[in-house]
């Protein structure tokens, strides 16, 4: 591991990185997760399974898509195998997402195992949040941002299963739609907001092959996009890079 | 009754399992990994089309209660979405609000769309 130095103008104040979490996590990500959850709560209570379900469901996959995906085909009547199966295939952007942030939090040698533990925290919102801000922060002080941001997503991601579960008759069926449907909104104005142009130029070509795989291959649609239009989007930066200089 | 509850245990643990198993591997690659490296920059470039993927699919051929909503609907209110995310500066807020709001509404009032 490369031991990345504090640059001129980084945050070294803890308490200032601390503040920094929670106000990035309370501005937008805690509420969003607050209601996409209670949509999913609601979803769960409508599918007649149990509220521990949903609450051990939130904190344990702790991504919407794999969750869906589970009562989604539950429900439809597939074998546990299969079902297993589809909430691997839909949730294996977190092999990616997981490679390509550890490296930005380094910790001592001693201390890996523990993140083993920090990548179930790994979420869309904290891993664009830390993409976004640890340039600005001391690398020493990264794990304490995650960790803080993580923490109050995921509580307001559990306490929201737990409200839209108790209220499910008390939310509008359209409005508990709307609320779903504020998850895949929500990532693509936050993803919007990147600058960098491999960014912008993999999320543009993996759109559309998203939609191509998933119409010739539903089970490794994910799989496919991330392969191909990832190494497709690489290959055009790299392509840029070479005739800008 | 009590083969319901093993079953939606098994289910459970089964989804938990099999999402933590990219997490944990992932860990295991981040480690040979420096952000210095081109295998770095094309992760995370993979990340990004993936999720790219993700949410084109999500709005356009959804899993789960989003179906019941018209394709015309999910595609108005997203492209409206990110139209007032744009306009205003890309700030998330109008954003989403004005995407949610216009997604509900159009299913309150127009429910033949």
């Amino acid at each position: 591991m490369t031991r990345q130095r504090a640059r001129v103008g980084m945050i070294v104040d803890p308490s200032e990185v601390s503040r920094l979490a929670c106000r990035d996590a309370i501005s937008f990500p805690a509420f969003t997760l607050l209601f996409s959850m209670i949509g999913f709560g609601s979803l769960v209570h409508q599918s007649d399974l149990p509220l521990l379900m949903a609450v051990a469901l939130t904190a344990g996959i702790w991504g919407l898509p794999g969750q869906l995906t589970l009562v989604e085909m539950h429900v439809a009547g597939a074998s546990l195998f299969f079902v297993v199966l589809g909430v691997a295939l839909a949730n294996a952007r977190f092999l990616p997402m997981v490679v390509s942030f550890m490296p930005l939090m380094p910790s001592r040698s001693s201390n890996v195992a523990s993140r083993f533990v920090l990548a179930q925290m790994l979420s869309i919102n904290s891993w664009a949040a830390g993409l976004r801000r640890f340039p600005d922060i001391t690398p020493e002080l990264r794990r304490r941002y995650y960790v803080l941001f993580g923490v109050i997503c995921m509580g307001s991601g559990v306490l929201g299963t737990v409200i839209g579960f108790v209220t499910v008759k008390l939310v509008p069926h359209e409005i508990a739609l709307g609320l779903i449907f504020m998850n895949p909104l929500f990532f693509a104005v936050l993803l919007a907001g990147v600058t960098s142009r491999s960014a912008v130029t993999a999320l543009l070509v993996g759109a559309p092959l998203g939609l191509f795989f998933h119409a010739i291959a539903p089970d490794l649609d994910l799989l496919l996009t991330g392969a191909v239009g990832g190494t497709l989007a690489f290959l055009i930066d790299r392509r840029g890079r070479s005739k800008a200089l | 009754m009590m083969d319901r509850s093993i079953t939606l245990i098994l289910l459970t643990l089964g989804g938990i399992g099999a999402t933590y198993v990219w997490r944990a591997v992932g860990v295991i690659f981040a480690t040979k990994i420096t952000t210095d490296s081109p295998v770095f920059l094309w992760v995370t470039v993979v990340s990004y089309a993936m999720l790219g993927g993700l949410i084109a699919r999500m709005i356009v051929m959804p899993i789960g209660p989003l179906v019941e909503v018209s394709l015309t609907v999910r595609l108005l209110s997203f492209a409206t979405g990110l139209a007032c995310f744009f306009l205003t500066g890309k700030r998330i807020f109008p954003g989403v609000i004005i995407g949610v709001g216009l997604f509900i509404a159009l299913q309150y009032f127009y429910p033949q769309i």
